[in-house]
């Protein structure tokens, strides 16, 4: 566990870590507004953000990137706020039909732009590239220590950290109202809280949250951590307080033997090559919530089940 | 004579057995039926005996059990044990012979579907999945449409309605059915006068029809008047039996727990002694 | 525009003819299977049955190949779809039902802890030294390139039996769709009719993994149901709206497709379909967006109608230009502004009209009906034949209008 841990998966196990936590803060919330799929519909969007976001600029790099993907989650929500108002089309319909006609905007054009120069790889947004964020001028531990090695970071890494800090001032700034606005929008409406600017906010930051960590993890990925450590966390406890804290706990667990399990799996099994890392912390983080499914302690519903949730 | 007759119900699977004879007279028998949410008993153990060609409503505070005794008899949520018998069989062979209206609140209003079209829902069973729908059914879905008095309204979508109009609108589909035994879940739960009467008019007909009406209701003050019978429920069966001898002071203290003011149960019509 | 009157017209080659069949059939199945899923407020349930069939196309490629057989044979692969979406699709089902968790979060998981695992699998089947594993990126996108005679047999088959299953299931699809309590109590099994439905996305989205791919068959299944919806009002019709919008936009997109290069089939036809969203949304006579502007327009007219008449039954002078105007044009006033003598007769009407309102609000207990008195609707339009009668037993019976009621002011 020395240099070469260092060098290799010491940044991209960070990252990997404060991507799962950055997005599984705010899933605890949308999931107990039952706005989960939002998370599904951002991740969709953020390959068309892209596409525009290059053919404004011409360049791959990451600053544009990340506004162009901004952008399009912003435009996504408000579009499908509108088609839910102007069509009266329920929230699941509206999702679906924004969503995918942007992705299919974006595949096209993608197909229509000369990418000859530049390569942009519709996997790489789909299913990120952890493992190549290696951290080159690293010689081992005491490289922490050193200004010049710690220069040669990848910028993933500085970026994601700042997004999970961010994300998680707001969250313990905006505790009281989302806690209160989240269990009962009635009441925080008659308190005088803005719930519309808190929930707009909330998505905001999930949206923030994802496309940030899109870039490391992929986008379809981002949805696993916004849902399955939150949900776990959901069946663990009946306490907000601790469910915050349970999901972020699965967040880590899931983003560390996930890259373990890819990284050095293989390895176990006889094979050569590493496996998708982003997929393996997907893969944990749904094997953990199977878990919870079975054995966590609240996992049962309690009271007569809601007609649109149970199937 | 029932202590000494067979009482082994048929069950569901249709093991054919002798039968109770007081259930087999009755449009639905309910023996043992236990349901609970989670760890909590919403109904527990509870013996009913629903007689034919009568009216009678099933009577308790908020939350006691009323809907839910209905649905699990029915088998629209799981139970945790009991046998239902519906005019002596089995419930699941005697579907055709049975009729429900739910509350209100279960159906999504927005759904593109006009009145009509909901009354015609209720001929499904009849037609199966390639049957059409006859010149002779439509004109029996008017006629059940037109007895609720919302013929006008046939083609309208049923969003457009009021409460009192949509209760209407279940109701209709349920006498599209054409059964023998009526199972309303609170129908007259904020609903208008008019609605009100028109609900009570088409039962007293179909009781005079001979058939079985059976009433979650939640009026204290109408049941003497509506009903024949009252069944009083609060998680476990409190009491049965006619109006008469039933909707007694004690029964409904006992139902309610001492909830009911003294003076309220005085001015219940209450018949023959308090 | 020639390219594309020849692909229209299936003038533009062998391949592009099939691909043009395929998808219009493809199209039709998936807005038919789709309508259900969107009538029961699932609509993104087929995300999740799509995104779970990723694992299944890895796994089918890899027990091929280890069995030496070829990687890429289509029916195989379909088939290992089609068990890892079944599997998804009872997972979302089973954890919806027995925890505490919502719908929506059990169809995220299931989507992205599956899409998630079939990625691993990809990348495990890019270092298998079998070298013939190009071409399954292919089911997340789609492509057309190379469709063989078989694959559009696969469609046309799939296609034709998920329409047929559709139809015939229809009744108790839409019965379990809009009232599902009332269909339990009817003897109906929900679960399995449910079941059903979505078995029927299933088979449409596998079928369609390789003309559009995984993540846009999600499209077809939802954007033709939500189109339909701006057309009509009963559920029976939506149907097949959505199939014949769902069916021109496969046919059309995919001759677009073919007429230039450069234009991926698969995001082509969602393109279409989005189109006669966007148009059906605007457009679409009761339900669209224009339809609403008019209606509110006349809406204002009728508002400065019905206050106009109700001050000549009172005897009131007539302020508004807007309500002038209107009165006029109807024949209601003279130019001086006094009421002619249709004018009374409707003045007399309306104040009728109104104290019946007046009536019904005394009357009924909730405000679903009463709250509709926006000052228009005639209230035989509202209520009943009886319950009027019982407004008219309150208020008793209807009084003329005096004959110099008017005069501008």
């Amino acid at each position: 566990m020395g240099a070469e841990f260092v060098q290799f998966s010491l940044a991209p196990l960070l990252i990997g870590i404060l991507a799962s936590v950055a997005c599984a803060l705010p899933g605890n919330f949308l999931i107990l507004r039952r706005q989960a799929l939002i998370g599904d519909a951002i991740s969709h969007v953020v390959l068309p953000g892209i596409v525009v976001a290059f053919l404004l600029t011409g360049v791959v790099t990451a600053i544009p990137m990340l506004i162009g993907a901004a952008g399009a989650a912003i435009v996504a929500v408000i579009l499908i706020e509108a088609i839910k108002r102007l069509g009266r089309i329920e929230p699941g319909a509206a999702m679906g039909v924004t969503f995918t006609t942007l992705f299919a905007g974006g595949v096209l054009l993608l197909e229509q732009s000369d990418t000859s120069s530049v390569h942009l790889d519709v996997e790489h947004a789909l299913m990120g590239n952890l493992e190549s964020l290696i951290w080159f001028k690293a010689k081992g531990w005491d490289s922490l220590l050193d200004p010049v090695a710690l220069a040669s970071l990848p910028h993933e890494l500085g970026r994601i950290a700042i997004v999970c800090a961010i994300v998680v001032a707001l969250t313990v700034t905006f505790w009281r109202w989302l806690k209160i606005s989240t269990f009962d929008e009635g009441f925080a409406e008659a308190l005088g809280l803005p719930t519309a600017a808190i929930g707009f906010g909330l998505v905001i930051t999930a949206a923030f949250a994802a496309v940030a960590a899109f870039d490391a993890v992929g986008s379809i990925i981002v949805i696993a951590m916004f849902i399955c450590p939150p949900a776990a966390a959901r069946l663990m406890t009946n306490r907000l307080e601790h469910q915050v804290l349970w999901s972020v706990a699965f967040a880590v667990l899931s983003a560390v033997l996930g890259y373990v399990f890819a990284g050095y799996g293989p390895l176990w099994f006889g094979a050569q090559n590493a496996v998708s890392a982003a997929g393996m912390i997907a893969a944990v983080s749904g094997a953990i919530l199977g878990l919870a499914c079975l054995f966590a302690p609240h996992r049962n519903r309690v009271g007569a089940a809601k007609e649109d949730a149970a199937i | 004579m029932t202590s000494s007759a067979q009482v082994e119900l048929a069950s569901e699977k249709g093991r054919s057995v002798r039968q109770d004879p007081v259930a087999a007279e009755a449009a639905l028998a309910v023996r043992g039926l236990t349901v609970s949410y989670g760890e909590k008993p919403a109904v527990f153990s509870v013996d009913a005996t629903f007689p034919a060609k009568a009216m009678t409503a099933i009577v308790g505070p908020n939350g006691a059990g009323k809907s839910t005794l209905l649905k699990a008899a029915l088998g629209v949520i799981p139970r945790l044990s009991g046998e239902v018998t519906v005019f002596g069989q089995p419930i699941g062979t005697a579907r055709d012979r049975i009729a429900y209206v739910p509350q209100r609140a279960s159906v999504d209003w927005d759904f593109p579907t006009t009145v009509i079209d909901v009354v015609q829902m209720g001929l499904y069973r009849r037609v199966g999945l390639l049957g059409r729908l006859t010149g002779a059914l439509r004109a029996r879905a008017n006629d059940c449409l037109d007895r609720v008095g919302m013929a006008d309204f046939a083609d309208r979508q049923i969003g457009q309605l009021s409460g009192g109009q949509q209760q209407r609108v279940f109701l209709a589909r349920a006498l599209a059915q054409d059964a023998e035994l009526y199972l309303l879940d609170e129908p007259f739960a904020g609903v208008d006068a008019a609605t009100e009467r028109a609900i009570i008019d088409v039962l007293r007909s179909l009781r005079a029809e001979g058939k079985a009406v059976i009433s979650v209701h939640h009026d204290l003050a109408t049941v003497v008047d509506y009903f024949d019978n009252v069944f009083l429920i609060n998680v476990r069966k409190i009491a049965e039996g006619p109006v008469a001898t039933t909707f007694t002071g004690p029964n409904l203290n006992a139902t309610y727990g001492g909830r009911l003011a003294a003076t309220h149960i005085d001015q219940l019509q209450l018949a023959g002694g308090a | 525009m020639k390219p594309f009157l020849d692909a229209m017209l299936l003038g533009a080659g062998y391949n592009a003819a099939l691909v043009g069949l395929g998808a219009a059939l493809l199209g039709f199945a998936a807005g038919t299977a789709g309508t259900f899923l969107f009538l029961r407020k699932r609509a993104l349930v087929s995300d999740a049955v799509a995104h779970a069939t990723l694992p299944g196309v890895g796994i089918a490629f890899i027990l091929m190949v280890s069995f030496g057989g070829d990687g890429r044979n289509l029916f195989g692969l379909l088939a290992g779809s089609a068990v890892t979406a079944w599997i998804g699709l009872l997972l979302v089902e089973s954890m919806a039902r027995r925890t505490r968790l919502s719908e929506d979060a059990a169809i995220g998981a299931v989507l992205s802890v599956f899409f998630g695992i079939g990625v691993v699998l990809l990348t495990v089947i890019q270092t298998m030294s079998s070298g013939r594993q190009a071409g399954l990126e292919s089911f997340l996108l789609g492509s057309t390139a190379g469709m063989l005679f078989q694959d559009a047999v696969v469609i046309a088959i799939g296609g034709t039996l998920a329409v047929l299953a559709t139809w015939l299931l229809r009744r108790p699809m839409t019965l379990v769709a809009f009232d599902a309590e009332y269909a339990a109590a009817s003897g109906y099994d929900v679960r399995r009719i449910d079941l059903a439905m979505m078995g029927l996305v299933l088979a449409v989205t596998v079928i369609g993994l390789k003309i559009v791919g995984l993540i846009l068959i999600v499209a077809m299944l939802i954007i033709p149901p939500v189109t339909a919806r701006f057309w009509t009002e009963k559920s029976d019709r939506l149907i097949w709206y959505a199939g014949a919008l769902g069916g021109f936009s496969g046919y059309v997109g995919a001759a677009i497709s073919a007429s230039a290069p450069a234009l991926p089939t698969g995001p082509i036809i969602v393109l279409v379909a989005a189109a006669l969203f966007g148009l059906s949304l605007f457009l679409a006579p009761k339900r669209g967006v224009t339809a609403a502007i008019i209606r509110h327009r006349r809406f204002q007219r009728r508002v400065h109608r019905r206050q106009g008449l109700l001050a000549l039954s009172r005897g009131e002078p007539i302020h508004d230009d807007l309500t002038l105007k209107v009165l006029t044009t109807e024949g209601y006033i003279r130019p001086d502004g006094v009421a002619t003598e249709a004018g009374r007769a409707q003045a007399a009407k309306i104040a009728r009209d109104e104290h019946r309102w007046e009536a019904a609000r005394r009357v009924h207990q909730d405000t679903s009906l009463t709250g509709r008195y926006d000052g228009l609707t005639p209230i035989e339009q509202v209520f009943t034949r009886d319950e009027i009668a019982a407004f008219d037993r309150i208020i008793g019976g209807p009084t003329p209008v005096p004959e110099q009621s008017g005069g501008i002011a």
